[in-house]
Protein backbone atom coordinates (compact mmCIF):
# COMPACT_ATOMS: atom_id res chain seq x y z
CA UNK A 1 0.00 0.00 0.00
CA UNK A 2 2.76 2.72 -0.97
CA UNK A 3 3.72 4.13 -3.81
CA UNK A 4 6.74 5.60 -5.59
CA UNK A 5 6.78 9.70 -6.36
CA UNK A 6 9.13 10.74 -8.97
CA UNK A 7 9.08 14.44 -10.38
CA UNK A 8 11.62 15.33 -13.19
CA UNK A 9 12.51 18.87 -14.18
CA UNK A 10 9.66 20.08 -12.88
CA UNK A 11 9.04 24.06 -13.32
CA UNK A 12 6.06 25.90 -11.91
CA UNK A 13 5.44 29.26 -12.96
CA UNK A 14 2.48 31.83 -12.07
CA UNK A 15 0.69 34.96 -13.89
CA UNK A 16 1.06 38.00 -10.95
CA UNK A 17 0.26 41.34 -11.19
CA UNK A 18 2.74 43.57 -9.56
CA UNK A 19 1.60 45.29 -6.52
CA UNK A 20 2.78 48.64 -7.50
CA UNK A 21 3.33 48.79 -11.01
CA UNK A 22 -0.15 46.96 -11.66
CA UNK A 23 1.91 45.09 -14.47
CA UNK A 24 0.96 41.49 -15.45
CA UNK A 25 4.27 38.98 -15.07
CA UNK A 26 5.10 35.84 -14.94
CA UNK A 27 6.73 34.20 -11.52
CA UNK A 28 8.30 31.29 -11.27
CA UNK A 29 7.46 29.13 -8.52
CA UNK A 30 9.52 26.22 -9.35
CA UNK A 31 12.80 25.41 -11.31
CA UNK A 32 13.53 22.06 -12.85
CA UNK A 33 13.19 20.52 -9.23
CA UNK A 34 13.58 16.90 -9.28
CA UNK A 35 12.63 14.73 -6.55
CA UNK A 36 12.25 10.77 -6.12
CA UNK A 37 10.35 9.11 -3.10
CA UNK A 38 10.69 6.07 -2.32
CA UNK A 39 7.60 3.30 -1.35
CA UNK A 40 6.39 3.63 1.98
CA UNK A 41 9.05 6.20 2.56
CA UNK A 42 7.94 9.46 5.12
CA UNK A 43 9.85 12.12 3.58
CA UNK A 44 10.19 15.88 4.45
CA UNK A 45 10.85 18.51 3.32
CA UNK A 46 11.74 22.09 4.43
CA UNK A 47 12.53 24.89 2.99
CA UNK A 48 11.76 28.91 3.57
CA UNK A 49 8.67 30.46 3.58
CA UNK A 50 7.85 31.35 0.09
CA UNK A 51 10.15 28.80 -1.64
CA UNK A 52 7.42 26.53 -3.26
CA UNK A 53 7.18 23.59 -0.74
CA UNK A 54 3.25 23.69 -0.90
CA UNK A 55 3.28 24.38 -4.96
CA UNK A 56 5.22 20.94 -5.01
CA UNK A 57 2.47 19.67 -2.45
CA UNK A 58 -0.44 20.54 -5.10
CA UNK A 59 1.51 19.13 -7.90
CA UNK A 60 1.52 15.76 -6.05
CA UNK A 61 -1.96 16.12 -5.19
CA UNK A 62 -2.91 16.79 -8.94
CA UNK A 63 -4.76 20.46 -7.88
CA UNK A 64 -2.23 21.77 -9.96
CA UNK A 65 -0.45 21.00 -13.46
CA UNK A 66 3.17 21.86 -13.78
CA UNK A 67 4.10 24.20 -16.59
CA UNK A 68 7.09 22.00 -17.60
CA UNK A 69 8.59 18.29 -16.38
CA UNK A 70 6.70 15.51 -15.51
CA UNK A 71 5.40 13.73 -12.38
CA UNK A 72 4.34 10.46 -12.21
CA UNK A 73 2.91 7.60 -9.37
CA UNK A 74 4.67 4.40 -10.07
CA UNK A 75 5.22 5.29 -13.35
CA UNK A 76 1.99 6.53 -14.12
CA UNK A 77 1.71 10.14 -15.14
CA UNK A 78 -0.63 12.62 -12.37
CA UNK A 79 -3.37 13.75 -14.43
CA UNK A 80 -5.35 14.74 -11.96
CA UNK A 81 -6.14 14.28 -8.24
CA UNK A 82 -7.28 11.17 -7.35
CA UNK A 83 -7.98 8.58 -4.29
CA UNK A 84 -4.43 6.75 -4.45
CA UNK A 85 -3.24 9.91 -2.86
CA UNK A 86 -4.51 12.35 -0.04
CA UNK A 87 -4.14 15.67 1.53
CA UNK A 88 -3.87 17.04 5.42
CA UNK A 89 -4.00 20.81 4.74
CA UNK A 90 -2.75 23.41 7.67
CA UNK A 91 -6.10 24.49 7.82
CA UNK A 92 -8.69 22.20 9.40
CA UNK A 93 -10.67 21.42 6.16
CA UNK A 94 -13.44 19.80 8.22
CA UNK A 95 -16.85 20.54 7.22
CA UNK A 96 -18.32 22.36 10.14
CA UNK A 97 -21.75 21.10 9.85
CA UNK A 98 -20.56 17.37 10.40
CA UNK A 99 -19.72 15.79 13.41
CA UNK A 100 -15.83 14.50 14.05
CA UNK A 101 -17.77 10.28 12.60
CA UNK A 102 -19.36 12.20 9.98
CA UNK A 103 -16.85 13.75 8.24
CA UNK A 104 -14.76 10.86 7.92
CA UNK A 105 -17.63 9.17 6.54
CA UNK A 106 -17.71 12.30 3.88
CA UNK A 107 -14.32 11.21 2.49
CA UNK A 108 -15.58 7.34 2.45
CA UNK A 109 -19.03 8.43 0.58
CA UNK A 110 -16.71 10.15 -2.19
CA UNK A 111 -14.64 7.19 -2.42
CA UNK A 112 -17.88 4.55 -3.03
CA UNK A 113 -18.56 1.42 -3.32
CA UNK A 114 -19.54 1.08 1.06
CA UNK A 115 -22.61 0.70 2.56
CA UNK A 116 -24.07 3.33 5.02
CA UNK A 117 -23.25 1.07 7.89
CA UNK A 118 -19.78 0.08 6.14
CA UNK A 119 -18.65 3.75 6.23
CA UNK A 120 -19.91 3.99 9.72
CA UNK A 121 -17.73 1.31 11.40
CA UNK A 122 -14.44 2.68 8.77
CA UNK A 123 -15.14 6.28 10.38
CA UNK A 124 -14.99 4.71 13.82
CA UNK A 125 -12.25 2.59 13.19
CA UNK A 126 -9.92 5.16 12.61
CA UNK A 127 -11.26 7.15 14.80
CA UNK A 128 -9.85 4.52 17.05
CA UNK A 129 -6.75 5.01 15.23
CA UNK A 130 -6.24 8.69 16.53
CA UNK A 131 -7.17 7.82 19.65
CA UNK A 132 -10.69 9.95 19.40
CA UNK A 133 -13.26 7.35 20.04
CA UNK A 134 -15.37 9.34 22.17
CA UNK A 135 -15.54 12.57 20.33
CA UNK A 136 -17.20 10.74 17.41
CA UNK A 137 -20.05 12.90 17.76
CA UNK A 138 -18.88 16.13 18.26
CA UNK A 139 -18.64 18.94 15.77
CA UNK A 140 -15.27 21.01 14.85
CA UNK A 141 -16.00 23.87 16.59
CA UNK A 142 -16.68 21.65 19.81
CA UNK A 143 -12.81 19.89 19.25
CA UNK A 144 -9.27 21.51 19.79
CA UNK A 145 -7.08 22.49 17.07
CA UNK A 146 -5.17 18.77 17.54
CA UNK A 147 -7.95 16.94 17.66
CA UNK A 148 -9.31 18.63 14.61
CA UNK A 149 -6.47 17.78 12.98
CA UNK A 150 -6.30 14.48 14.03
CA UNK A 151 -9.63 13.89 12.89
CA UNK A 152 -8.36 15.39 9.11
CA UNK A 153 -5.65 12.76 9.35
CA UNK A 154 -8.34 9.94 10.36
CA UNK A 155 -10.36 11.28 7.43
CA UNK A 156 -7.39 11.18 5.05
CA UNK A 157 -6.14 7.75 5.78
CA UNK A 158 -9.94 6.17 6.02
CA UNK A 159 -10.17 5.57 2.35
CA UNK A 160 -6.35 3.69 2.35
CA UNK A 161 -4.57 6.24 0.02
CA UNK A 162 -1.10 4.98 -0.86
CA UNK A 163 0.43 8.33 -0.34
CA UNK A 164 -0.03 10.50 2.26
CA UNK A 165 0.53 14.11 1.25
CA UNK A 166 0.66 16.64 4.31
CA UNK A 167 1.31 20.33 4.01
CA UNK A 168 2.53 21.72 7.80
CA UNK A 169 -0.25 19.99 9.20
CA UNK A 170 0.86 20.58 13.00
CA UNK A 171 2.08 24.10 12.19
CA UNK A 172 -1.30 25.95 13.82
CA UNK A 173 -0.57 23.98 17.05
CA UNK A 174 1.33 24.69 19.90
CA UNK A 175 4.17 22.94 21.09
CA UNK A 176 3.51 20.29 23.41
CA UNK A 177 0.17 18.98 21.00
CA UNK A 178 2.33 19.06 18.24
CA UNK A 179 5.16 16.75 19.34
CA UNK A 180 2.83 14.54 20.28
CA UNK A 181 0.76 14.35 17.35
CA UNK A 182 4.11 14.08 15.54
CA UNK A 183 5.00 10.56 17.88
CA UNK A 184 1.55 9.58 16.50
CA UNK A 185 2.16 10.48 13.39
CA UNK A 186 5.45 8.12 12.94
CA UNK A 187 3.21 5.41 14.59
CA UNK A 188 0.30 5.44 12.07
CA UNK A 189 2.84 5.49 9.51
CA UNK A 190 4.38 2.36 10.96
CA UNK A 191 1.34 0.67 10.84
CA UNK A 192 0.08 1.78 7.42
CA UNK A 193 3.02 1.81 5.53
CA UNK A 194 2.03 4.50 3.93
CA UNK A 195 4.19 6.69 1.92
CA UNK A 196 4.01 10.50 3.38
CA UNK A 197 5.38 13.70 1.73
CA UNK A 198 5.23 16.04 4.91
CA UNK A 199 6.03 20.05 4.77
CA UNK A 200 7.12 22.09 7.03
CA UNK A 201 9.39 24.87 8.01
CA UNK A 202 10.35 23.67 11.23
CA UNK A 203 13.89 22.04 10.94
CA UNK A 204 13.73 19.83 14.15
CA UNK A 205 10.10 18.84 12.99
CA UNK A 206 11.22 17.71 9.73
CA UNK A 207 14.78 15.83 11.35
CA UNK A 208 12.37 13.80 13.78
CA UNK A 209 9.69 12.94 11.38
CA UNK A 210 11.36 12.32 7.77
CA UNK A 211 13.63 9.45 7.15
CA UNK A 212 15.05 12.10 4.30
CA UNK A 213 14.79 15.69 4.55
CA UNK A 214 14.76 17.56 0.93
CA UNK A 215 15.70 21.01 1.93
CA UNK A 216 14.75 23.46 -0.74
CA UNK A 217 15.96 27.08 -1.77
CA UNK A 218 13.79 30.04 -2.56
CA UNK A 219 13.25 31.66 -5.86
CA UNK A 220 12.66 29.54 -7.86
CA UNK A 221 12.07 26.67 -5.38
CA UNK A 222 14.41 23.86 -6.38
CA UNK A 223 15.51 20.84 -4.23
CA UNK A 224 18.84 22.01 -2.61
CA UNK A 225 20.00 18.90 -1.09
CA UNK A 226 18.20 15.78 0.40
CA UNK A 227 19.55 14.72 3.83
CA UNK A 228 19.31 11.42 4.93
CA UNK A 229 18.46 10.83 8.26
CA UNK A 230 19.55 7.99 10.44
CA UNK A 231 18.12 8.23 14.02
CA UNK A 232 17.30 5.16 15.94
CA UNK A 233 13.52 5.93 16.50
CA UNK A 234 12.72 3.24 19.18
CA UNK A 235 10.71 4.06 21.78
CA UNK A 236 10.16 7.61 21.02
CA UNK A 237 7.26 8.10 23.20
CA UNK A 238 9.67 7.81 26.85
CA UNK A 239 12.89 8.82 25.32
CA UNK A 240 13.75 12.68 24.07
CA UNK A 241 15.49 11.70 20.83
CA UNK A 242 15.70 15.78 19.69
CA UNK A 243 18.11 15.82 22.78
CA UNK A 244 20.57 13.54 21.45
CA UNK A 245 23.87 14.30 20.06
CA UNK A 246 22.94 13.07 16.06
CA UNK A 247 19.67 15.17 16.23
CA UNK A 248 21.52 18.21 17.41
CA UNK A 249 24.10 17.31 14.05
CA UNK A 250 21.22 16.98 12.13
CA UNK A 251 19.66 19.78 13.06
CA UNK A 252 22.21 21.66 12.39
CA UNK A 253 22.87 20.72 9.19
CA UNK A 254 19.82 21.77 7.66
CA UNK A 255 19.87 25.35 9.84
CA UNK A 256 23.13 25.28 7.93
CA UNK A 257 21.86 25.04 4.90
CA UNK A 258 18.99 27.56 5.13
CA UNK A 259 21.25 29.74 6.66
CA UNK A 260 23.65 29.78 3.60
CA UNK A 261 20.84 30.35 1.07
CA UNK A 262 19.45 33.07 3.41
CA UNK A 263 23.14 34.96 3.23
CA UNK A 264 23.21 34.61 -0.80
CA UNK A 265 19.92 35.20 -1.22
CA UNK A 266 19.37 38.17 -3.35
CA UNK A 267 19.41 41.02 -1.02
CA UNK A 268 17.72 44.32 -1.73
CA UNK A 269 20.82 45.78 -3.89
CA UNK A 270 20.66 42.53 -5.84
CA UNK A 271 16.69 43.41 -6.81
CA UNK A 272 17.66 42.90 -10.24
CA UNK A 273 18.83 39.69 -10.21
CA UNK A 274 15.58 38.50 -8.89
CA UNK A 275 14.09 40.46 -11.72
CA UNK A 276 15.73 38.13 -13.86
CA UNK A 277 13.94 35.22 -12.43
CA UNK A 278 10.59 36.76 -12.20
CA UNK A 279 11.00 38.07 -16.23
CA UNK B 1 -17.81 50.08 38.49
CA UNK B 2 -21.09 50.69 36.76
CA UNK B 3 -22.47 48.57 34.58
CA UNK B 4 -21.03 50.17 31.07
CA UNK B 5 -20.65 48.61 27.72
CA UNK B 6 -16.22 49.58 28.74
CA UNK B 7 -16.59 47.69 32.33
CA UNK B 8 -18.75 44.77 30.77
CA UNK B 9 -16.30 43.86 27.99
CA UNK B 10 -13.17 44.18 30.10
CA UNK B 11 -14.25 42.19 33.25
CA UNK B 12 -11.83 39.28 34.33
CA UNK B 13 -12.98 36.07 33.15
CA UNK B 14 -11.06 32.84 32.52
CA UNK B 15 -9.31 32.23 28.98
CA UNK B 16 -10.71 30.12 26.43
CA UNK B 17 -7.88 27.49 27.15
CA UNK B 18 -9.00 27.47 30.60
CA UNK B 19 -12.74 27.52 29.93
CA UNK B 20 -11.67 24.23 27.73
CA UNK B 21 -9.82 22.60 30.12
CA UNK B 22 -12.76 22.95 33.15
CA UNK B 23 -15.23 22.37 29.91
CA UNK B 24 -17.01 25.55 31.14
CA UNK B 25 -17.86 29.24 30.39
CA UNK B 26 -17.00 32.39 32.30
CA UNK B 27 -20.38 33.63 33.86
CA UNK B 28 -21.24 36.93 35.43
CA UNK B 29 -22.76 35.87 38.68
CA UNK B 30 -25.33 39.32 38.56
CA UNK B 31 -25.76 38.70 35.01
CA UNK B 32 -28.85 36.75 34.69
CA UNK B 33 -31.43 35.94 32.18
CA UNK B 34 -34.40 36.45 34.65
CA UNK B 35 -32.19 40.16 35.13
CA UNK B 36 -31.90 40.84 31.75
CA UNK B 37 -35.80 39.44 31.15
CA UNK B 38 -37.30 41.20 33.70
CA UNK B 39 -35.87 44.76 32.45
CA UNK B 40 -37.31 43.91 29.30
CA UNK B 41 -40.48 43.19 30.99
CA UNK B 42 -40.07 47.08 32.61
CA UNK B 43 -39.59 48.61 29.18
CA UNK B 44 -42.73 47.35 27.58
CA UNK B 45 -44.91 48.16 30.73
CA UNK B 46 -43.87 51.24 30.63
CA UNK B 47 -44.34 51.78 27.46
CA UNK B 48 -47.68 50.58 27.84
CA UNK B 49 -48.01 53.03 30.80
CA UNK B 50 -47.58 56.12 29.08
CA UNK B 51 -50.06 55.41 26.08
CA UNK B 52 -52.52 54.34 29.18
CA UNK B 53 -52.25 57.72 31.07
CA UNK B 54 -50.96 60.50 28.42
CA UNK B 55 -54.31 60.76 26.73
CA UNK B 56 -56.42 59.97 30.23
CA UNK B 57 -54.29 63.28 31.60
CA UNK B 58 -54.78 64.94 28.69
CA UNK B 59 -51.53 65.35 27.18
CA UNK B 60 -52.29 64.14 23.94
CA UNK B 61 -55.89 63.96 22.35
CA UNK B 62 -57.44 60.63 23.22
CA UNK B 63 -59.44 60.80 20.15
CA UNK B 64 -56.53 60.25 18.04
CA UNK B 65 -54.60 58.34 20.33
CA UNK B 66 -57.07 56.42 22.65
CA UNK B 67 -55.71 54.69 25.91
CA UNK B 68 -54.23 51.48 25.27
CA UNK B 69 -57.04 49.79 27.54
CA UNK B 70 -59.52 51.14 24.68
CA UNK B 71 -57.55 49.31 21.77
CA UNK B 72 -56.45 46.11 23.70
CA UNK B 73 -60.93 45.84 24.28
CA UNK B 74 -61.50 46.49 20.78
CA UNK B 75 -58.97 43.82 19.68
CA UNK B 76 -60.47 41.95 22.05
CA UNK B 77 -63.76 41.68 20.71
CA UNK B 78 -62.94 42.14 17.30
CA UNK B 79 -60.90 38.84 17.66
CA UNK B 80 -64.10 37.01 19.44
CA UNK B 81 -66.29 37.89 16.57
CA UNK B 82 -63.59 36.60 14.15
CA UNK B 83 -63.36 39.86 12.12
CA UNK B 84 -60.41 40.10 12.83
CA UNK B 85 -59.07 36.04 11.90
CA UNK B 86 -60.51 37.10 8.56
CA UNK B 87 -58.29 39.55 7.54
CA UNK B 88 -55.40 38.21 8.61
CA UNK B 89 -55.96 34.80 7.54
CA UNK B 90 -56.05 37.62 3.87
CA UNK B 91 -52.98 39.09 5.01
CA UNK B 92 -51.17 35.62 5.64
CA UNK B 93 -52.03 33.91 2.52
CA UNK B 94 -50.33 36.56 0.31
CA UNK B 95 -47.36 36.91 2.49
CA UNK B 96 -46.91 33.06 2.79
CA UNK B 97 -47.58 32.87 -1.22
CA UNK B 98 -45.20 35.50 -2.29
CA UNK B 99 -42.67 34.59 0.10
CA UNK B 100 -42.47 31.00 -0.42
CA UNK B 101 -42.42 31.67 -4.18
CA UNK B 102 -39.59 33.61 -3.75
CA UNK B 103 -37.63 31.21 -1.93
CA UNK B 104 -38.47 28.89 -4.64
CA UNK B 105 -37.10 31.22 -7.08
CA UNK B 106 -34.40 33.52 -5.86
CA UNK B 107 -32.50 29.86 -4.01
CA UNK B 108 -31.94 28.25 -6.93
CA UNK B 109 -31.10 31.33 -9.16
CA UNK B 110 -28.39 32.56 -6.51
CA UNK B 111 -26.77 29.53 -6.60
CA UNK B 112 -26.52 29.54 -10.49
CA UNK B 113 -25.45 33.18 -10.52
CA UNK B 114 -22.27 32.72 -7.87
CA UNK B 115 -21.43 28.91 -9.57
CA UNK B 116 -20.95 30.51 -13.14
CA UNK B 117 -19.22 33.47 -13.54
CA UNK B 118 -20.12 34.80 -16.92
CA UNK B 119 -23.48 34.11 -15.31
CA UNK B 120 -23.11 36.49 -12.45
CA UNK B 121 -21.01 38.87 -14.61
CA UNK B 122 -23.78 39.29 -17.25
CA UNK B 123 -26.54 39.14 -14.53
CA UNK B 124 -25.03 41.52 -11.62
CA UNK B 125 -25.83 44.77 -13.12
CA UNK B 126 -29.23 44.59 -13.99
CA UNK B 127 -29.72 42.67 -10.36
CA UNK B 128 -28.69 45.84 -9.29
CA UNK B 129 -30.94 48.03 -11.00
CA UNK B 130 -33.79 45.89 -9.76
CA UNK B 131 -32.71 45.61 -5.85
CA UNK B 132 -32.31 49.54 -5.78
CA UNK B 133 -35.98 50.02 -7.21
CA UNK B 134 -38.19 50.11 -4.28
CA UNK B 135 -41.17 47.07 -4.32
CA UNK B 136 -43.82 49.90 -3.64
CA UNK B 137 -43.01 52.21 -6.36
CA UNK B 138 -43.09 48.80 -9.02
CA UNK B 139 -46.59 48.07 -7.70
CA UNK B 140 -48.30 50.43 -9.95
CA UNK B 141 -47.05 48.19 -12.61
CA UNK B 142 -48.13 45.00 -11.23
CA UNK B 143 -51.67 46.67 -10.56
CA UNK B 144 -51.36 47.51 -14.40
CA UNK B 145 -50.46 44.11 -15.57
CA UNK B 146 -52.16 41.90 -12.80
CA UNK B 147 -55.58 44.06 -12.01
CA UNK B 148 -56.24 44.61 -8.50
CA UNK B 149 -56.96 41.34 -7.25
CA UNK B 150 -54.58 38.75 -5.28
CA UNK B 151 -52.29 38.44 -8.23
CA UNK B 152 -50.70 41.72 -8.36
CA UNK B 153 -50.62 41.68 -4.00
CA UNK B 154 -48.72 38.25 -4.10
CA UNK B 155 -46.52 39.46 -7.27
CA UNK B 156 -45.51 42.43 -5.41
CA UNK B 157 -44.77 40.51 -1.73
CA UNK B 158 -42.80 38.18 -4.30
CA UNK B 159 -40.60 40.88 -5.67
CA UNK B 160 -39.81 42.44 -2.20
CA UNK B 161 -38.94 39.33 -0.71
CA UNK B 162 -36.77 37.88 -3.42
CA UNK B 163 -33.83 40.03 -4.14
CA UNK B 164 -32.37 39.59 0.22
CA UNK B 165 -32.56 36.11 -0.50
CA UNK B 166 -31.09 36.20 -4.18
CA UNK B 167 -27.96 37.91 -2.81
CA UNK B 168 -27.61 36.71 0.34
CA UNK B 169 -27.62 32.84 -1.55
CA UNK B 170 -24.89 34.69 -4.22
CA UNK B 171 -22.74 35.81 -1.32
CA UNK B 172 -23.50 32.40 0.38
CA UNK B 173 -22.29 30.16 -2.10
CA UNK B 174 -19.78 32.48 -3.46
CA UNK B 175 -17.86 33.04 -0.06
CA UNK B 176 -17.78 29.33 0.48
CA UNK B 177 -14.52 28.67 2.19
CA UNK B 178 -11.90 27.79 -0.86
CA UNK B 179 -9.95 25.28 1.54
CA UNK B 180 -13.36 22.66 1.76
CA UNK B 181 -13.30 23.44 -1.96
CA UNK B 182 -9.80 22.17 -2.51
CA UNK B 183 -10.66 19.50 -0.09
CA UNK B 184 -13.49 18.07 -1.80
CA UNK B 185 -11.53 17.78 -5.04
CA UNK B 186 -8.77 16.14 -3.48
CA UNK B 187 -11.69 13.48 -2.65
CA UNK B 188 -12.00 13.78 -6.36
CA UNK B 189 -15.71 14.96 -6.07
CA UNK B 190 -17.79 15.73 -8.83
CA UNK B 191 -18.83 19.26 -8.93
CA UNK B 192 -22.61 18.36 -8.05
CA UNK B 193 -21.38 16.27 -5.53
CA UNK B 194 -19.23 19.35 -4.85
CA UNK B 195 -22.51 21.61 -4.53
CA UNK B 196 -24.70 19.30 -2.74
CA UNK B 197 -22.38 18.72 0.18
CA UNK B 198 -20.10 20.94 0.67
CA UNK B 199 -21.02 24.28 -0.64
CA UNK B 200 -25.11 24.76 -0.23
CA UNK B 201 -24.79 23.46 3.57
CA UNK B 202 -22.15 26.22 3.68
CA UNK B 203 -24.22 28.47 2.37
CA UNK B 204 -26.95 27.87 4.51
CA UNK B 205 -27.02 29.88 7.54
CA UNK B 206 -25.92 33.23 4.88
CA UNK B 207 -28.86 31.83 2.83
CA UNK B 208 -31.39 32.18 5.98
CA UNK B 209 -29.97 35.97 6.87
CA UNK B 210 -31.47 36.96 3.69
CA UNK B 211 -34.72 34.82 4.41
CA UNK B 212 -35.34 36.33 7.70
CA UNK B 213 -34.68 40.16 6.13
CA UNK B 214 -37.60 38.93 3.66
CA UNK B 215 -39.63 37.40 5.98
CA UNK B 216 -40.13 41.19 8.10
CA UNK B 217 -40.34 42.70 4.22
CA UNK B 218 -43.34 40.08 3.62
CA UNK B 219 -45.52 41.95 5.54
CA UNK B 220 -43.94 45.10 5.65
CA UNK B 221 -44.74 45.55 1.89
CA UNK B 222 -47.96 43.49 2.24
CA UNK B 223 -49.74 46.34 4.42
CA UNK B 224 -48.93 48.68 2.19
CA UNK B 225 -50.11 47.18 -0.75
CA UNK B 226 -53.53 46.28 1.09
CA UNK B 227 -53.79 49.98 2.00
CA UNK B 228 -54.53 50.71 -1.86
CA UNK B 229 -56.40 48.45 -3.13
CA UNK B 230 -57.88 45.85 -1.38
CA UNK B 231 -61.03 44.30 0.68
CA UNK B 232 -59.68 42.82 3.06
CA UNK B 233 -56.65 42.18 4.86
CA UNK B 234 -55.05 44.18 7.58
CA UNK B 235 -53.25 47.10 5.32
CA UNK B 236 -57.22 47.12 4.37
CA UNK B 237 -58.30 47.16 7.40
CA UNK B 238 -55.61 50.10 9.41
CA UNK B 239 -56.93 52.24 6.06
CA UNK B 240 -60.72 51.59 6.47
CA UNK B 241 -60.36 52.52 10.56
CA UNK B 242 -58.40 55.54 9.65
CA UNK B 243 -60.91 56.76 6.78
CA UNK B 244 -64.25 55.77 8.81
CA UNK B 245 -62.80 57.27 11.92
CA UNK B 246 -63.03 53.80 13.22
CA UNK B 247 -60.17 54.75 15.51
CA UNK B 248 -59.59 51.79 18.09
CA UNK B 249 -59.66 49.55 15.09
CA UNK B 250 -57.17 51.13 13.35
CA UNK B 251 -55.06 50.68 15.89
CA UNK B 252 -56.11 46.97 16.78
CA UNK B 253 -54.95 46.36 13.03
CA UNK B 254 -51.88 48.27 13.47
CA UNK B 255 -51.26 46.23 17.19
CA UNK B 256 -51.62 42.89 15.20
CA UNK B 257 -49.23 43.58 12.39
CA UNK B 258 -46.39 44.27 15.08
CA UNK B 259 -47.14 41.03 16.78
CA UNK B 260 -47.55 39.32 13.25
CA UNK B 261 -44.28 40.18 12.41
CA UNK B 262 -42.24 39.54 15.79
CA UNK B 263 -43.92 36.16 15.81
CA UNK B 264 -42.59 35.55 12.44
CA UNK B 265 -38.94 37.18 13.20
CA UNK B 266 -38.86 35.09 15.81
CA UNK B 267 -39.96 31.53 14.12
CA UNK B 268 -37.81 31.86 11.17
CA UNK B 269 -35.02 32.73 13.99
CA UNK B 270 -36.02 29.16 15.67
CA UNK B 271 -35.63 27.66 12.11
CA UNK B 272 -32.38 29.30 11.65
CA UNK B 273 -30.54 28.27 14.86
CA UNK B 274 -31.60 24.50 13.71
CA UNK B 275 -30.18 25.23 10.68
CA UNK B 276 -26.93 25.97 11.99
CA UNK B 277 -26.60 24.25 15.01
CA UNK B 278 -22.79 23.77 13.95
CA UNK B 279 -21.51 27.04 14.29
CA UNK B 280 -19.82 27.41 17.11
Amino acid sequence: MSSRITLESVGQTFWVRGNDDKQLREFVALDSLDLDVAPGEFLTVVGPSGCGKSTVLDLIAGLAKPTSGRLAIDGKPITGPGLDRSVVFQQYTLLPWRTAQANIEFALEAKGGLTKKERAERARTYLDLVGLTEFAQRFPHELSGGMKQRVAIARSLSYEPQVLLMDEPFGALDAQTRERLQEELVRIWQRTGTTIVFITHDIEEAVFLGQRVAVMSARPGRIREVVPIELDRAGAGERDIRATREFADYRHHIWSLLREQNLSAPAPVDAEKELTHVA
Amino acid sequence: MSPSLLAEKTEARPNPRQEESVKAKGASPRRTRAVTATRGLLGVIAFLAVWEFAPRAGLVNDYFIPPFHVIARTWWEMMRDGELEKHIRASLIRSAAGFFAAIAIAIPLGAAIAWYRPVREFLQPVLEIFRNTAALAILPVFTLIFGIGETSKIAIVLYACFFPILLATVTGVATVDPQLLRSAKVLGLSPVATFRKVVFPAAIPTIFTGIRISGAAAILVLIAAEMIGATAGLGFLINYGNQNFLIPTMYAAILTTTVLGVLINYALIALERRFSRWRA
